[in-house]
């Protein structure tokens, strides 16, 4: 079973798409701040993580920079899933090492979960 | 630092290009204005002074007292100007804080929505189906609103992005078509495309110029009733590309014309057959085209329909 980390501060959100890809056979870890997320990415080993860019403690993009200088989370591929949408942020968070970037107001939750098979199909 | 800063002060276009207005009634522009007002001012008096009064105490005297005054009304002036434009600006940026703020639990209501209304949950009526699809709709509108004030604030504030990239006109115009297939077969309107044989590409932001032809075609859609016809028509003219969309519609009384361009304006006739529509579209395509050094313009006669057209320079 294909693990995803899901960084996000949002219940609501951890809630919905959680839900949706447990019902769709992926083992889910939640983390609601950034601190939290790296220590489970280093420790539960995911196949895939959904990174949140606003986040308590840790902001979004410092978790990618940790992420990528780590030789035992740099290899991870990361989805940014927020809802910030200026390019210096979209182009920021690709510079850093994300591989997909997605806005959640611009998709529905069947869109991003397709997205999120199709990177783990890769 | 703080002469880098000092300088970057000096620095009237940069200054000018922060709160996104023209430099003509930019402060710091204006004060450099009111400065050379000073100088010519004082010598003007300082020459006059000497020519009709002899004490030259009582000339240094006047010619102090009218750079004093003129100095203090300039500045005043400047400064008034100057917290107007910050405040335009401080508007700007609010309105794009609000609306990310928005975004988050707008996002968290569509996805639990279709949660629901996917029958995960438990089967679904049909009239419960019929309230959630009034949900759904409504979100979606409201989707769309903040991305229009998002966009709003973006060119307010300078921030709208532009990308230019080579790409065909008509290519771009046949897939945006194909997109609005089912809703304007929703609404019983046909759209036809005309395009001149062998047409250049055009230099510009592709996405940008998506938005201003999805905005048209909506348009013209929207304010369609009954069985409606759209044309759509793509040449070249003098070292542009020339876009334009006919539909035969509600069309814009004649008294709303000339507002139709400006921000959060909805003509009568547009609030009465379609209560959706922020009135942010046409605001947002003719901010636009300025920055794509295009033009836009329309023809328009209540009940009969509207013509809007732009241009795109081909380099």
């Amino acid at each position: 079973m294909k693990r995803i980390l899901f960084i996000e501060d949002e219940s609501a959100l951890q809630k919905t798409l959680g839900e949706v890809l447990r019902e769709n056979g992926y083992e889910v870890i939640s983390a609601l701040d950034g601190e939290t997320g790296i220590k489970s990415a280093k420790t539960k080993k995911p196949d895939l993580i959904l990174l949140d860019l606003i986040l308590p403690k840790l902001s979004g993009f410092e978790v990618l920079k940790q992420l990528k200088k780590d030789e035992e989370t740099k290899n991870i591929p990361v989805i940014v899933l927020t809802n910030l949408e200026e390019v210096k942020d979209v182009e920021k968070a690709m510079e850093l090492g994300a591989t997909t970037y997605l806005v959640k107001a611009n998709y529905s939750l069947k869109e991003v979960v397709d997205k999120i098979k199709a990177a783990l199909e890769k | 630092m703080a002469i880098k800063k000092f300088f970057s002060q000096l620095d009237f276009f940069d200054q000018c290009r922060k709160y996104n207005i023209p430099i003509s009634q930019c402060p710091q522009f204006l004060f450099l204005i009111m400065g050379l007002v000073i100088i010519f001012s004082s010598t003007t008096t300082y020459a006059l002074g000497t020519r009709y009064i002899k004490d030259p105490e009582i000339v240094l005297l006047l010619v102090l007292s009218i750079t004093a005054v003129l100095l203090i009304i300039a500045y005043l002036i400047s400064r008034s100007f100057e917290r107007l434009a910050q405040a335009n600006r401080l508007k700007s940026e609010f309105v794009s804080i609000v609306s990310h703020q928005l975004r988050s639990p707008l996002s968290n209501m569509r996805w639990a929505l279709e949660i629901l209304m996917s029958g995960r949950m438990g089967k679904i009526e049909e009239k419960q189906l019929e309230y959630f699809s009034i949900l759904r709709e409504n979100s979606d509108r409201m989707r769309e609103l903040v991305k229009d004030l998002l966009t709003v604030s973006r060119i307010e504030t300078a921030r709208l992005s532009f990308k230019k990239e080579r790409f065909s006109l008509e290519e771009l115009i046949k897939e945006l078509i194909s997109s609005f297939n089912s809703f304007s077969k929703a609404s019983n309107t046909e759209i036809s495309f005309q395009a001149e044989k062998d047409l250049p590409m055009v230099l510009s932001d592709r996405s940008k110029i998506k938005l201003v032809i999805e905005n048209l075609i909506d348009n013209a859609i929207r304010y369609t009733k009954g069985k409606g016809k759209i044309e759509i028509k793509l040449k070249k003219k003098d070292g542009s590309l020339y876009f334009e969309i006919k539909d035969n519609g509600v069309g814009i009384p004649k008294e709303d014309q000339k507002y139709i361009f400006q921000k959060f304006f909805r003509s009568k006739n547009a609030s009465r057959y379609q209560t959706e529509g922020s009135g942010l579209g046409l605001y947002i395509v003719k901010s636009i085209l300025e920055k794509a050094k295009g033009k836009i313009g329309f023809r328009s006669q209540e009940g009969k329909g509207s013509t809007f057209w732009f241009t795109l320079p081909i380099k």
